[in-house]
């Protein structure tokens, strides 16, 4: 009768939650970066605390990371002074406070929600949060995965806890199968547009059905991260025998008996079948085509082969239609494309490279188009390198980086100029979230790579034959 | 965090929908290792243009907004990134409260730590503060209500445990730390279970 959220909020309860306080929920896994830990130390500090459980926190370097070579190995300065100081504060903090740290020339750093899964540091029924809101993603390996505030960071390094009250759930339930050419992306694109950007609000989203059960690990990934997109603090999908191929080999696996116990644990994780879900929203897989885009924020998404809706009595989208220089009523294809970008936390994996390459090999970048390829972690790096991956990139005309969160929000000089057209793979089409003035369109690697090699906006089963 | 029992001031306000944390306070003001200084940045691009001059059509810019401490925003205000420095920016600016017809989870939970009143109210009392810039309101914590300029008077939730804190100026820290009993009872009682975390 439980669902899974319920199950894994029990088995962490340190105090239940009461009518007038909130539950102590105890936390398995705490990831931090530069960004959002420093002002937590700080308060470390001013209080004379140490992290209560040094060895359950996991630091890493990615939002203000350079991107480029030369800035991490070959000896050059970080180009942005700020960036270097975040970068060499957390070095510190991690030293100071025994935090283990995969530093700027670690062969294992990389985007925060790319590592947790990639290296088993996520593993199904646990609770893990980090001072990202993208940290929804991890939910995809069936655990209870939330982004947290800096004061919350603090709140775990000290008690390894946190205040929290129980949240609703909802179910999204997608029937069938994606057709060829529609991913992982297209699916939660889809999902956000048609629940709103505050659909989710107040729940922990379970995406559960034919079509989610589908999906391979890194695609689910991929719809856990925009959760939050939703307004959803946590997305999740149940562990199955994907969840388990995926973990196997990760390299912080329990082995042996212990590899035994955990899988009968993790067994029972999935939502019983008579559980109550506070609401339910039904979708048919089979129906989702390549999505984008054409608004501010990632509700506001059509197909690819649609036509941008006319709201024009809605000051909001007369709005965001002025900013990003759209006209309602236009077919969104064809529009012309200055940026491609492809990476980030929510695509940024392996099978998103290969799908990107499968599409530009032997291919060139239309003239004037600037296409940034940038690995989600050193480990998707060295892997897409040994399969030449970065070959076919780099022939194609586009850039090949070292890892980190990089354009999608633009904090270590990786920016769209304004006015630019970006279409983009990461998950905010906010205003000016890749940079002051930039107009992001939001798409699968499949498409950004079409749209690449035509200089406009291609929904990419054209160029596959589909 | 100072206690707050009542906060009376005109409104400024923002009518339009989802606010993103990234409006609040733009990805590049991030590069800090301080919670300090924010408010010069709040809003930075819908306050400033390219060149670093004031928008004048910016409700911030107009100078009837000054010394407004009641923000009202457009439905879904906060939403997006979980970046404290959102509450830490309107805080710097001089705001002690955001009233919206919905607050983003993660911004009303970094709000409520830092003693940033988020008041959720109904659509219809939104709809009419949207309409009434610089109305005089009052935002009553120990009563949980919103008082409107004709005396009306609606209640805003607010659960009993952020209600004592902000009351008290209690920070949940000092709570937490008070449950080191329990915590390392749940360890001792979870070990085997949370051997694969080791």
């Amino acid at each position: 009768m439980k669902t899974m959220y319920q199950k894994i909020w029990e088995q962490h309860e340190v105090v239940p939650e009461s009518a007038d306080t909130p539950a102590v929920l105890y936390i398995d896994r705490h990831l931090i970066h530069e960004v959002t830990s420093p002002q937590a130390f700080t308060l470390l500090r001013q209080r004379g605390l140490k992290l209560r459980r040094p060895e359950l926190t996991f630091a890493t370097i990615d939002h203000s990371s350079p991107t480029r070579t030369e800035q991490i190995f070959g000896g050059a300065p970080i180009a942005i002074e700020s960036a270097a100081r975040q970068i060499s504060e957390l070095e510190r903090n991690c030293a100071e406070f025994g935090v283990q740290l995969l530093g700027l020339k670690h062969p294992q750093r990389g985007i925060v929600h790319v590592i947790g899964p990639e290296l088993g540091l996520t593993l199904p029924g646990c609770t893990l949060v980090c001072g990202d809101s993208h940290t929804s993603t991890h939910g995809a390996l069936g655990a209870l995965a939330f982004g947290i505030g800096t004061t919350e960071v603090a709140h775990v390094f000290a008690t390894q806890c946190l205040l929290q009250r129980r949240a609703r759930t909802l179910a999204i339930q997608v029937s069938g199968t994606l057709a060829e050419g529609v991913t992982a992306k297209d699916l939660i694109l889809a999902i956000i547009s048609r629940i709103g950007v505050a659909g989710g609000t107040g729940h922990v989203i379970e995406y559960r059905g034919s079509a989610v059960t589908a999906l391979g690990m890194e695609e689910r990934l991929t719809v856990c991260n925009m959760s939050i997109e939703a307004g959803a603090r946590a997305g999740m999908i149940a562990p199955d025998e994907v969840t388990y191929a995926y973990l196997q080999s990760r390299p912080r696996m329990p082995r042996g008996a212990a590899w035994r116990d955990a899988l009968q644990y993790w067994g029972s994780l999935p939502s019983d079948a008579d559980a109550h879900f506070d609401s339910e929203v039904q979708l048919d897989g089979a129906a989702v085509e390549p999505m984008i885009t054409y608004g501010t924020h990632p509700g506001m998404a059509v197909p690819v082969s649609g036509s941008i809706p006319d709201n024009s009595s809605d000051p909001v989208f007369v709005h965001a239609l002025s900013y990003m220089g759209l006209k309602a009523g236009q077919p969104i294809a064809d529009q012309r494309v200055d940026v491609v970008f492809i990476g980030s936390c929510t695509n940024g994996r392996l099978s998103d490279l290969r799908s990107a390459a499968r599409v530009l090999a032997g291919h060139k970048i239309a003239r004037g188009v600037r296409a940034l390829v940038v690995p989600g972690s050193q480990q998707v790096k060295q892997a897409a390198e040994a399969e030449g991956l970065d070959r076919i990139f780099r022939e194609a005309g586009a850039e090949w980086r070292e890892s980190g969160c990089s354009m999608c929000i633009g904090m270590n000089g990786d920016t769209v100029e304004k006015g630019q057209y970006a279409l983009s793979t990461s998950n905010r089409n906010f205003e000016g979230r890749q940079g002051p003035g930039a107009r992001t369109l939001l798409v699968s690697p499949l498409t950004a790579a079409a749209s690449a090699l035509r200089g406009c906006v291609t929904d990419p089963r054209e160029l596959m034959g589909v | 965090m100072q206690p707050i029992r009542q906060i009376r001031s005109r409104t400024a306000v923002l009518p339009a929908s989802n606010i993103d944390t990234d409006q609040i306070i733009p990805a590049r003001f991030l590069r800090t290792t301080s919670r300090e200084g924010l408010g010069k940045n709040l809003f930075n691009d819908w306050r400033y243009d390219g060149n670093g001059a004031p928008r004048l059509d910016f409700a911030l810019n107009d100078p009837a907004t000054a010394g407004c401490q009641i923000l009202v925003g457009g439905r879904n205000f906060g939403c997006g990134s979980s970046r404290e420095h959102a509450p830490w920016a309107l805080l710097d600016y001089g705001f002690r409260a955001v009233i919206s017809s919905e607050i983003a989870d993660i911004f009303r939970n970094n709000s409520l730590k830092n003693g940033l009143v988020p008041v959720l109210v109904d659509e219809a009392t939104s709809a009419w503060l949207l309409a009434h810039p610089g109305a005089e309101v009052t935002i009553d914590i120990d009563r949980t209500t919103l008082t409107l300029p004709d005396g009306r008077s609606v209640r805003f939730p607010l659960a009993s445990f952020d209600r004592y804190c902000l009351l008290n100026g209690v920070d949940e820290l000092g709570f937490l730390l008070d449950k080191l009993p329990a915590i390392e009872a749940y360890e001792a009682r979870s070990a085997q279970l949370r051997q694969q975390y080791a």
